[in-house]
């Protein structure tokens, strides 16, 4: 497959929503908010599309730093937020629907923690 | 002022196959609110691609899914071709634009199926199956399986089509294409369909843009963003619109997929003509570096997969956004205003997956 050219855009949190702001207002729409786990931080990307175009921001946070919600600017945001609150433990704050870690009915809390060591299901090797 | 009451809607409900819960706040008979609750059924199979090489990790990719089973093998094996820049054989992206296609018509009949089921029409119900019967004798007479397919692999696709087989396809279609025709008919201009899903779950055009709406649901607003055009698989090399309607209610989104059962048709024919010849894969070696966001159009709308490799055998992350999470906030904008009894129907509309969801 030839691959399409994605743009990825390393921004500090506190640029996240002047930023989101501004592609929301050039007309770009939310594809998806992900997060990944590295060794000892999170990375989060916020995907957006205009016309088949894909931008994406990417902050990274420690364990336990807050993220602001984006939700006051995408509303759909929400379901994204609550996700990676749940699986990860990621405080993320001013959610327009937080569902307060209940959103994903997990067995283990924050099972994708890249704090979780020792025993159990989810543990990190 | 009327009272409020809140009525739970699952996660267990006649038209629900899979668990989902909406708290729906009600005056009298009217929804004025709904808070949706998911992850009954979370298998946290994202988890799984650090415990298995790449390779083997798209029969886990495969089962996120029974329905979508298909796209989400070629979502993933296309994200990996990307990252290691693996140049797939054409006769192996002509194969996995027809399976695709085989994908989104049994989806489609399955919803349209389940959809005349939750309006109280059975025949209609029993009619949507039956078609949809024979694009699984199609899977399974090309792939082995009617659910799980399986032939999607890094590099290219794990079995062949014959020219003969190809042919026998193409010959099915005209008749298959005549009963979907049918189909439609009833679909669109029976009265009492078009009396139950009219201005039912209306969402505007720049509304469903703006809450980040996948698939028919985005296209019945008028939106026409298909990730189709983005050209994968052999897209790139066929004639292909999609197909939007502007009305943006549930007869709309029923309208949309109708007519996405023609264009799959027509794409299958357009791929069997210009099959080409050659070899089907594509010995890969190594292992990925590096990252990709793989954007697939599955029956219920865009899929994201994002991967991550490090250079190891085992990948370090696989993150899949699905079509049904991008469409609960749509959702969630259609129902205030409807009646409770239409709460079904507008929640079918959308074509909720939750496997895929709680993947």
């Amino acid at each position: 497959m030839t691959a399409k050219e994605q743009t990825i855009i390393e921004i500090p949190v506190t640029d996240l929503l002047e930023r989101t702001r501004k592609l929301h207002g050039d007309g770009y729409r939310l594809v998806q908010i992900g997060c990944t786990g590295l060794a000892e931080s999170y990375e989060i990307n916020y995907s957006f599309d205009k016309e088949y175009r894909f931008q994406n921001l990417r902050i990274t946070v420690a364990p336990g730093e807050e993220v602001p919600s984006i939700s006051g600017i995408y509303w759909g945001a929400f379901v994204y937020e609550n996700e990676m609150h749940d699986l990860f433990g990621i405080p993320v704050t001013g959610m327009n629907i937080d569902f307060q870690g209940a959103m994903i009915r997990t067995g283990e809390k924050h099972p994708f923690s890249v704090t979780r060591k020792g025993e159990g299901p989810c543990r990190n090797a | 002022m009327p009272e409020r009451i809140v009525v739970p809607f699952g996660p267990q409900h006649p038209v629900l196959p899979e668990p989902i819960h909406l708290d729906l706040v009600l005056e009298d008979e009217t929804v004025v609110d709904v808070v949706p609750s998911i992850g009954y059924i979370h298998r946290g199979l994202e988890k799984l691609v650090t415990k298995r090489e790449y390779p083997e990790f798209v029969h886990v990719a495969e089962r996120i899914c029974g329905i979508c089973s298909f796209m989400h093998g070629m979502a993933y094996v296309q994200g990996i071709e990307a990252i290691m820049d693996v140049e797939v054989p054409d006769r192996a992206r002509y194969l996995r634009t027809i399976w695709a296609e085989c994908s989104r018509l049994h989806s489609h009949l399955l919803w349209l199926g389940l959809f005349a089921d939750a309006m109280g029409f059975e025949n209609l119900f029993m009619r949507s199956w039956q078609l949809r019967e024979s694009v699984l004798d199609v899977l399974e007479d090309t792939t082995g399986g009617r659910v799980i397919q399986g032939t999607c692999k890094v590099g290219g696709v794990r079995r062949d089509i014959k020219g003969e087989k190809l042919s026998d396809i193409q010959k099915t279609l005209p008749e298959f294409e005549q009963q979907c025709r049918d189909l439609t008919d009833v679909f669109l201009n029976d009265e009492s369909v078009k009396y139950r899903l009219g201005g039912l779950g209306v969402i505007g055009k720049s509304e469903a843009y703006d809450l980040g709406a996948a698939g028919p649901t985005l296209r019945g607003s008028g939106v026409d963003w298909d990730a189709r055009c983005l050209g994968y698989a052999a897209y790139a090399d066929l004639d292909f619109k999609p197909v939007s309607h502007p009305a943006g209610d549930c007869y709309a989104r029923c309208a949309v997929r109708l007519g996405e059962l023609f264009t799959s048709i027509d794409l299958i024919n357009q791929a069997v003509e210009k099959m080409p010849e050659g070899p089907i894969d594509v010995k890969v070696t190594g292992a990925p570096d590096g990252e990709y966001f793989c954007r697939v159009e599955q029956p219920r709308g865009e899929v994201v997969h994002y991967l991550k490799g490090d250079g190891t055998k085992h990948l370090t992350r696989a993150r899949v956004r699905t079509p049904t999470l991008a469409n609960i906030p749509p959702l969630v904008k259609m129902l205030p205003g409807c009646q409770l009894a239409d709460v079904p129907v507008i929640v079918l509309s959308i074509d909720p997956c939750i496997s895929c969801t709680e993947r």
